[in-house]
């Protein structure tokens, strides 16, 4: 049924829609409204799951492990500051192959603190072996959650996954979503029974010490199962989409890429802005395309080199960066073709809520067709920037 | 793909964790032993056996050589001696 939701109710509706058992989370800006849609589902008595309160995100992670542990589809949500206070149990899920739900609502770290949007939060925990899965638009996040649980719950897989949707820009914008028919999810995600699970009758141990002559499989397990994603994520996305009638859930979505000789590569909400340049430019004549990365772990480097291998300019637009380095997108996509000829540059835009306007990616279209820019930032206002120390 | 993950229980017997001792082990010089319990109450590896005097002794495939068992000990029946002796 299509409805006209917040984001952030959105998300908490096709939660709802999952079934989880148990939800634990901490407020924190922009995250705070799926959670506080949720509890008020829980306290209202829409969803007969139990909503625990915690006094940390490090504690919410935790009581979300336990809860999946014992066999109970779970779900949290978090952002920036208090992603990385999880961080330590984040490990740990995917280690302990939990099939956690988790939404990210991305906002940038500090210092100095901000709450407005970019990726460095969940960027910054991509090899912590979760399923990670980026959001264009409202519509996108709900069919990533409600297909996440199914891809992370399949037997062969048991991993964890955190759908990515940008702070503010969908959380807190409003747009018209058609939210699926509860029988039809029923139908698609079937009840939670994983192949282990603490129980009394059949006691066994999660989390032990995993000493040098276990650890190296442990990992290897993880990074394998992770490489066996890329078949199975779309297959989980053909099914979705013949239950639901949309192609959201997949590696990478090709817009105009066909022909094109600059195609700008991205993750998530920005990717709105860049298809209407798109379309712009392409009525002007100009052969531009947009690879929007959906599955950003795991990294689906087959589906990026087939999408890109004929177009002779690439421009990665990061909105997060690895300091000292460049933008962490940019690295894994130029790594794909370092023995070609191609102009590959990478840019950094949109850190702490800073806008990505048409101009910015008009630019960066403008920007790659001249030259190779290694980590060129957009925007960038130098009357901000001094040599020596200054008290503003 | 998965690896070792899950043990089922009482399995962790299964880890000789003496192995990681170095330097000193206790001795149990059961001559003064009055039975007390203290040292296998303190062991933080559950591994000394006995219940009559001078019968106690510490099981070393699981002992790590802590010393515990000797500092507690009100008679000074236990020594931590030299592993290699």
């Amino acid at each position: 049924m299509k409805q006209f939701l917040e984001g952030s109710w959105a998300v908490a509706e096709a939660v709802k829609l999952c079934k989880p058992g148990v939800i634990s989370a901490y407020p924190i800006t922009p995250q705070t409204h799926i959670v506080e849609h949720l509890a008020k589902f829980v306290a209202d008595g829409r969803i007969n799951a139990e909503s625990i309160n915690v006094e940390s995100e490090h504690s919410a992670a935790s009581v979300v492990l336990g809860s999946q542990a014992a066999g109970v589809r779970s779900f949290t949500a978090t952002s920036s500051q208090g992603l990385f206070l999880m961080a330590e149990v984040v490990f740990n899920i995917a280690g302990m192959r939990l099939p956690i739900m988790m939404v990210c609502a991305n906002r940038a770290i500090s210092a100095p603190i901000n709450i407005w949007n970019d990726q460095q939060d969940s960027i910054s925990l991509r090899d912590a072996g979760w399923i990670q899965l980026y959001a264009e638009n409202n519509q996108e996040a709900i069919d990533l959650i409600i297909a996440g649980y199914k891809i992370g719950e399949m037997p062969k897989v048991m991993l964890p996954i955190m759908v990515c949707v940008d702070g503010f820009i969908l959380t807190h914008g409003m747009e018209t979503v058609d939210m699926p028919d509860a029988v039809a999810v029923d139908k698609f995600l079937p009840a939670y029974n994983p192949p282990f699970k603490l129980d009394v009758d059949n006691p066994m141990s999660f989390g032990l010490l995993g000493d040098p002559s276990v650890y190296t499989e442990n990992r290897y397990s993880l990074h394998k199962t992770l490489e066996e994603l890329l078949e199975i994520i779309p297959q989980v996305g053909s099914e979705y989409k013949s239950a639901f009638g949309r192609d959201s859930v997949r590696l990478v979505e090709k817009y105009r890429v066909h022909d094109a000789e600059t195609v700008i590569v991205a993750l998530g909400s920005v990717c709105g802005t860049i298809k209407d340049v798109i379309d712009d430019e392409r009525e002007k004549g100009n052969k531009v395309g947009l690879l929007k990365i959906v599955t950003y772990r795991p990294f689906p480097k087959a589906a990026i080199y087939n999408a890109l291998k004929n177009v002779p300019n690439i421009s990665i637009l990061d909105k997060n960066i690895s300091l000292g380095s460049e933008g962490a997108v940019y690295t894994e996509v130029k790594a794909l073709f370092n023995d070609s000829t191609k102009k590959i540059s990478g840019f950094v835009a949109g850190l702490g809520g800073r806008d990505i306007s048409k101009g910015t990616v008009i630019e960066m279209l403008r920007l790659t067709k001249e030259e190779v820019n290694n980590c060129k930032f957009m925007d960038l206002d130098t009357s901000l920037l001094w040599e020596e120390f200054r008290v503003s | 793909m998965f690896s070792v993950l899950v043990s089922s229980a009482k399995s962790s017997k299964q880890n000789k964790t003496g192995s990681w001792r170095s330097l000193t082990m206790p001795k149990y010089l059961q001559t003064n032993c009055i039975a007390c319990n203290l040292c296998k109450l303190i062991c933080p590896e559950g591994c000394i056996e006995g219940k009559e005097k001078n019968k106690y002794d510490s099981n070393l495939q699981y002992c790590k050589g802590c010393g515990l068992c000797a500092y507690i000990c009100p008679k000074k029946d236990i020594e931590m001696v030299n592993e290699n002796k």
